[in-house]
């Protein structure tokens, strides 16, 4: 019996893993700002709606940063989201019931917030939007807008793929209907030199990502470099370019931990991004500011959080970074 | 036709005097019957829990909020529920919606005429899909569910194509600023305010197509063939009953279903994407199920797929009130489906049994 014990103790102690998993997440995590209030203003709700699907990875960045910025101010922070346009709008509906202090939500379908957005405004409750609407936001009523310019986003992109001298690119579109990523591709377009097609794939199947991006680049030998929307592909873009035996260098919007990675090691070229976590964390922060001391950021213009491009040299300690959840 | 030998006359038995078909059920007894007792039941739950668990959930503009949420759902639903009791299904009328708004939408601006010939040129197109699914159903062999099938994915194609070729881009051009828009956002998305709460019209659409439908199923001779043709196909066509126009009339049904709530979407918001809609062909069917229908037909009623549209519209924005993560909205969906079904499944045997 006592050497049973011992037999299945000595396994499990062996069986520990001296690198990663839950011990080394608990350990960064203990590095990330954590705290208490640093204000003794009221307690005040504010309310995020997003245009997020489930479960993405980018908008658990910014959600990162506005829970870090609400523990700071003292803020009840709400967080909703819905793809669908028309219950998006109904869960601003339901802030704007609830009587919340102050409103945070993203324009990806401006038309269909405009209502709702003035809803809010006749309640007297102030809205901030990020992330996308930046042309739309001060019309509807807006404090400020926080999120970065697609079409600039582009362009920064075009440029950077003229300096590493690419001569004919791919633009991988995973969302069908999504008017930003039209823009990413429009103004990559515009300021590269050289030749870009676009590539639709639906986002939410990645096995099709791969075939598709495979069977383009197996269909022509003369791309050289495949630009992706959302770090989530790139990785599988890497992949695809690998098993189609292409040489085409992989850059990508946005930042994750595997793309900090493969920015480090080479498989990536470049990413652009838009720090989500800013995006999160300034909203929830510059509304305190407005309820506290009637403050407004931008002077009428966006603030943007991007585009920042991203190359080897920054990638080590932004890896660090993105691992515990902030980048 | 044979001549046949008359019957001979029944005896009359002491005992049963008159047919047992023909016995006044009690009241009571006829509500056990009824589809959509059990949803009946499950949404005074739901309202309930959500009372205690969210306080803000009783004010007069969440609740008009929780209506507006019903009604989008329902207008869909209860055609679908036609359908379903007529034992068919409609994978694509999710998309449907989409296509109707974008056609309004983009006939109107091309042309550069009144948003209403839009509207109307909508409604023909729509229509013609529901027919083109009837029609394809009952001129060849697979069941609806592959048909269909077939039709969402043309339409959730074409949907983005032709938006693509014709605007540029993924969504529509603004037809605010042309004539007839107005008015016609007045009759498909206007706002009508009772003692400071705002209601939205699709409320009154959703109540209206409910009465209508319910009428259909009850009181004319078009519901019992669709019963008919739910309950038994063959049978139905052996007794006479068109079942071909039938189901090519349930399906057109649902294509109306689907332009009104497209030229909401449209009237409310201007601008229609085009990627949208994919996926709450499923939600309908849903709501439908929990309203009683069968899923194999021939058993529910319009005024349950009513009600599991409520149901739905109240949990959706309940878990906003209650503070919830909405992360966990399709769990308790799941959970309340098959709550959903296991009552109606046991009140229909117990209506049954005491038959």
């Amino acid at each position: 019996m006592g050497a049973v014990l011992v037999a299945v103790l000595g396994v499990s102690l062996a069986g520990c893993s001296s690198t990663g998993g839950k011990r080394a997440e608990d350990a960064r995590k203990a590095a990330t700002a954590q705290g208490k209030a640093a204000v003794n203003t009221p307690n005040w709700t504010f309310g995020m709606v997003t245009h997020s699907g489930d479960g993405d990875t980018f908008w658990d960045i910014v959600q990162e940063g506005a829970e870090q910025a609400a523990r700071k101010d003292n803020i009840k922070f709400l967080y909703s989201h819905n793809a669908e346009a028309q219950q998006q709008a109904q869960l601003v509906d339901s802030y704007i019931d609830k009587k919340v202090d102050g409103i945070i939500v993203s324009l990806a379908k401006p038309a269909a917030m405009k209502g709702a957005l003035a809803r809010a405004k006749k309640a007297g409750i102030p809205v901030i939007t990020v992330n996308s609407g930046s042309a739309e936001s001060k019309a509807f009523g807006a404090l400020t807008h926080i999120g970065q310019d697609e079409t600039i986003a582009g362009e920064a992109v075009g440029d950077e793929l003229n300096k590493r001298g690419k001569k004919k690119a791919l633009c991988i579109l995973h969302e069908q209907g999504n008017v930003g990523h039209e823009q990413r591709c429009e103004g990559a377009k515009k300021t590269f030199d050289g030749k870009m097609q676009n590539l639709y794939v639906t986002g939410t199947n990645m096995p099709d990502v791969q075939s598709s991006i495979e069977a383009r680049l197996q269909s022509d030998k003369s791309i050289d470099s495949v630009v992706t929307l959302g770090a989530p592909f790139a990785d599988t873009a890497v992949k695809a370019a690998d098993s189609a035996g292409s040489k085409a260098e992989v850059d990508t919007f946005d930042l994750n931990e595997k793309v900090a990675a493969g920015l480090k090691d080479g498989t990536l070229g470049f990413a652009v991004d838009q720090q989500p976590y800013l995006q999160g964390y300034e909203a929830v922060d510059l509304l305190w500011l407005y309820k506290y001391n009637d403050d407004v950021l931008g002077g009428g213009k966006p603030v943007l959080t991007g585009p920042q491009i991203i190359t080897k040299d920054q990638a080590a300690k932004l890896e660090e970074y993105a691992k515990r959840g902030t980048r | 036709m044979t001549a046949t030998a008359p019957a001979p006359a029944p005896a009359p038995s002491p005992d049963t005097k008159t047919d047992e078909r023909l016995l006044k059920a009690s009241p009571l007894k006829k509500l056990m019957g009824r589809p959509e007792l059990g949803s009946v039941v499950g949404a005074v739950a739901v309202f309930v829990f959500f009372s205690i668990a969210a306080d803000s959930f009783l004010q007069t503009n969440s609740l008009a909020t929780v209506l507006y949420a019903a009604s989008t759902l329902g207008i869909m639903a209860v055609p679908v529920a036609l359908l379903m009791i007529g034992g068919e299904f409609d994978l694509s009328a999710g998309v449907m919606v989409t296509t109707s708004a974008l056609i309004s939408s983009m006939f109107s601006y091309q042309m550069t005429a009144n948003v209403w010939v839009g509207v109307l040129v909508s409604l023909v197109a729509t229509l013609g899909v529901g027919v083109f699914n009837g029609v394809m159903l009952t001129r060849t062999d697979p069941p609806s569910f592959i048909i269909t099938l077939g039709t969402f994915l043309m339409l959730t194609g074409m949907n983005l194509g032709f938006t693509k070729l014709i605007s540029g881009t993924v969504s529509t051009k603004s037809i605010s600023d042309m004539e007839g828009f107005a008015s016609a956002k007045d009759v498909f998305a206007s706002t009508i305010t009772i003692g400071g709460v705002d209601f939205k019209i699709t409320i009154l659409w959703w109540l209206g197509l409910i009465a209508v439908a319910t009428w259909i199923l009850l009181r004319t001779r078009v519901g019992n063939w669709i019963f008919a043709v739910g309950g038994g196909e063959d049978a139905a066509r052996a007794v006479g009953v068109p079942v071909a126009a039938t189901k090519i009339g349930l399906y057109m049904g649902v294509a109306f279903g689907a332009w009104i709530s497209g030229q909401h979407l449209l009237f409310s918001y201007d601008v229609v994407q085009s990627g949208e809609g994919v996926g709450n062909e499923l939600i309908y069917i849903i709501a439908a199920v929990i309203g009683g229908c069968l899923i194999t037909g021939g058993y529910g009623s319009a005024v349950g797929a009513a009600v599991g549209a409520l149901i739905f519209g109240m949990v959706s924005k309940g878990i906003v009130f209650a503070e919830w993560n909405p992360d966990w909205f399709k769990f308790f969906l799941g959970v309340m489906l098959l709550l959903a079904t296991l009552l109606n499944h046991w009140v229909r045997k117990r209506a049954e049994a005491t038959k």
